[in-house]
């Protein structure tokens, strides 16, 4: 089961550098889609025995992540009609390298933190970490309000992989909780999206700058 | 009870939805109001029903910030009702369904015991008060609350992380991993410094971003400025005593775990900061809400200020919750009525207040000598208290530069007020349709009623009501 667990984080890891590095949105939302679902299934392959509790928290985790939020996204992306460039401030390349380096680097300072439960450790502490700096990267390097959306995905998707570390401690409804918070958040962030495609025929947050000293 | 309390509001707010009357619909949020606040004194009154589960427990700091914000959403939710009759030109199914809405999320931050309930809390309060601030659906508006839910989103994301980190400390310290308030509190000397540590940064900066703490504070002049005055009146008191309590929680497993030092020096540092960003950001501030947005800025940090000088000035800190949240709600009601009789909120245009709106005016600048910290009104001896307290305490820096910021936002802000209330009137401000009312100058009229009593002396409930919660600070069983 470790090695499953592993690889599908590797493959987290690795959909973090496509993130970083696609140039259209939409492949973006899928991209992000596709990690959901991989954390989701993440909790299954931890524990031996699956318990009913975990079972519903993870199809949840599936189906929001996964599916809902995604097609919230791309339904708000055919309403606004706009060029489905990603637009970033530094290259596509670039950044790519950047997120490589930072995935190195968390790895390497990381390792020195000993182990409380295991093998797990290892990988989840800086698994959860590079995400939420990937995160970061793509909310801060990105001007389309819609893209800024999806670096804070990533960063909910890091918080959700660090989750992982305390299974036994987080109720089935604070989890729910926190994916009912997470899909309202961004389906009132896309309604706010929409309405800043009408009021400035743009999606870009570069033309938010009316409100300053 | 905290069923009642939270479901009464939700079930007005869904009743707003189908409410097809313009007029009739923002009575909803009064009745809110009353019943949330019947509630709540029957809870201050009945200790018994404080305890319902180990997730839901009303201790003495949560009941100081529910009737705090109970009190004041009582009072602004008649003002709420009178300001959107002026308001008939726009629908507002919306936010009068989130009005209702909020006091019920609301009430479910100050009863969590599970830390990870209150940030489901908190977060709710954040989403359901974004409608609100796009009211007026203008630019700026938008502009506004897009800031405010990405700034809001990634700062409470973050005091997610701290949580986690928070339960996290306790595994690798070697009890279970736990969100619960009172475990962690049990079992406070046994978790791990350094997740605790880092537990603490991050829930700091997460909440912090909600209490609107410099440097974390930069969508709160654009919220404050854009949101209607009753927005701003609940936000500033409301959403941000809840974050507060949230930074209480943490204070206090810091306490239990022997990280005091780190904790003040922290908190200490941060609370300054705020005060000398909001002093700087003072200084010809032309726009007279977003002053009253670095005005919370200010005051933030001194409750952040006074939570780091120790349990010594804990009392003055509680004290300073209640004066300054019902001072806020009596500075952005008035800035409100200002506002709407003015068509502009820019000192350019805005003189001449006390003229045009002679209870406004008066009260607008009352607000501004209480909150600055003028006898005989309660923000006075609070911050007198937390002065002292500081001095005593040996901060003879931190309580010198206290001073001193508190004397610029005098300056500053006099500057913008003096302009505001006094004067000529311009012509064009003098033909708008906005007259005051009495729902719209009776809820001010009664916030100065209040801080001028607690100003005189502090009634013995509310005297006992603080030195439970400063007791249950130092020692939680």
């Amino acid at each position: 089961m470790i090695n499953i667990f592993n690889s599908l984080l590797v493959m987290i890891l690795a959909l973090n550098l496509l993130a970083l590095g696609s140039r259209s949105i939409l492949s973006v939302i899928r991209i992000i889609a596709l990690q959901g679902i991989l954390l989701g299934i993440l909790p299954l392959v931890l524990n031996e025995g699956l318990s009913i509790p975990q079972l519903i928290a993870s199809l949840t985790a599936i189906s929001i992540k996964g599916v809902v939020i995604p097609m919230v996204m791309i339904h708000a992306m055919k309403n606004i009609r706009i060029k489905r460039e990603v637009e970033p401030t530094i290259g596509f390349v670039p950044s790519s390298i950047l997120g490589a380096v930072i995935t190195g680097s968390v790895f390497l300072l990381t390792n020195q933190i000993t182990a409380g439960n295991g093998n797990y450790v290892n990988m989840i502490i800086p698994a959860a970490i590079t995400t939420i700096l990937v995160g970061f990267i793509l909310l801060v390097t990105r001007y389309k309000a819609i893209s800024q959306v999806m670096g804070y995905l990533v960063l909910e998707n890091g918080i959700y992989i660090f989750s992982l570390l305390l299974i036994e401690a987080i109720p089935l409804i604070v989890e729910m909780g926190m994916l009912l918070d997470l899909f309202v958040s961004i389906f009132i962030i896309t309604i706010i999206t929409n309405h800043i495609n009408n009021a400035f025929s743009s999606l870009d947050t570069r033309r938010l700058t009316t409100l300053k000293e | 009870m905290v069923y009642f309390q939270v479901i009464i509001p939700i079930a007005l707010a869904l009743i707003a939805l189908v409410v097809q009357s313009n007029r009739i619909r923002p009575w909803l949020v009064p009745i809110a109001g009353v019943f949330h606040f019947c509630l709540t004194l029957w809870l201050l009154f009945d200790p018994e029903q404080c305890y319902v589960n180990s997730w839901l427990i009303l201790d003495p700091v949560g009941k100081i910030i529910l009737f705090n914000v109970s009190l004041l959403y009582l009072i602004c939710s008649f003002y709420a009702a009178g300001y959107l009759q002026y308001r008939q030109e726009r629908q507002n199914k919306i936010f009068v369904a989130c009005l209702a809405a909020f006091i019920g999320i609301f009430s479910m931050v100050c009863w969590s015991h599970n830390l990870g309930v209150m940030w489901i809390s908190i977060e709710g309060t954040t989403l359901i008060t974004a409608p609100l601030i796009y009211f007026n659906k203008s630019k700026k508006s938008i502009e506004a609350t897009w800031k405010y839910l990405i700034v809001g989103s990634v700062g409470i994301a973050l005091a997610l992380l701290g949580t986690f980190f928070l339960a996290y400390s306790s595994l690798v310290g070697g009890a279970d991993a736990s969100m619960d308030f009172y475990y962690l509190l049990e079992n406070g000397a046994t978790l791990n410094k350094s997740w605790l540590q880092a537990a603490f940064i991050l829930l700091l900066i997460g909440y912090g971003t909600k209490m609107g703490l410099a440097p974390m504070h930069t969508w709160k002049p654009d919220a404050y400025g854009e949101a209607p005055g009753i927005v701003g009146a609940l936000l500033s008191g409301g959403v941000t005593s809840g974050a507060f309590l949230a930074i209480t929680r943490i204070w206090q497993i810091c306490n239990v775990a022997g990280e005091t030092e780190f904790t003040s020096k922290i908190l200490m540092g941060i609370g300054l900061f705020s005060m000398l960003t909001a002093s700087i950001f003072m200084m010809n501030q032309r726009d007279f809400k977003r002053m009253l947005a670095y005005s919370s800025v200010e005051h933030m940090g001194i409750l952040i200020l006074g939570l780091s000088v120790g349990t010594t000035a804990l009392f003055a800190t509680f004290f300073h919750v209640i004066a300054s949240t019902l001072t806020k709600g009596m500075l952005f009601l008035s800035s409100g009525n200002i506002h709407r009789a003015y068509a502009s909120k820019n000192t350019r245009q805005v003189t001449g207040a006390i003229r045009r709106l002679p209870i406004s005016g008066t009260l607008f600048l009352i607000g501004f000598l209480a909150i600055t910290g003028t006898p005989p009104f309660a923000p006075f001896v609070s911050e007198f208290m937390i002065l002292t307290n500081a001095f005593t305490a040996g901060h003879l820096v931190a309580g010198s530069l206290y001073i001193l910021f508190m004397l610029i936002v005098f300056m500053g802000m006099g500057i913008t007020v003096v302009k505001v209330v006094y004067g000529e009137a311009p012509e064009d401000a003098m033909d708008t349709p906005y007259h005051e009312g009495i729902m719209t100058t009776m809820p001010l009229v009664l916030f100065l009623l209040m801080i001028l009593i607690l100003g005189i002396a502090i009634p013995t409930p509310l005297t006992q009501l603080i030195n439970e919660a400063v007791s249950f600070m130092e020692k939680p069983f």
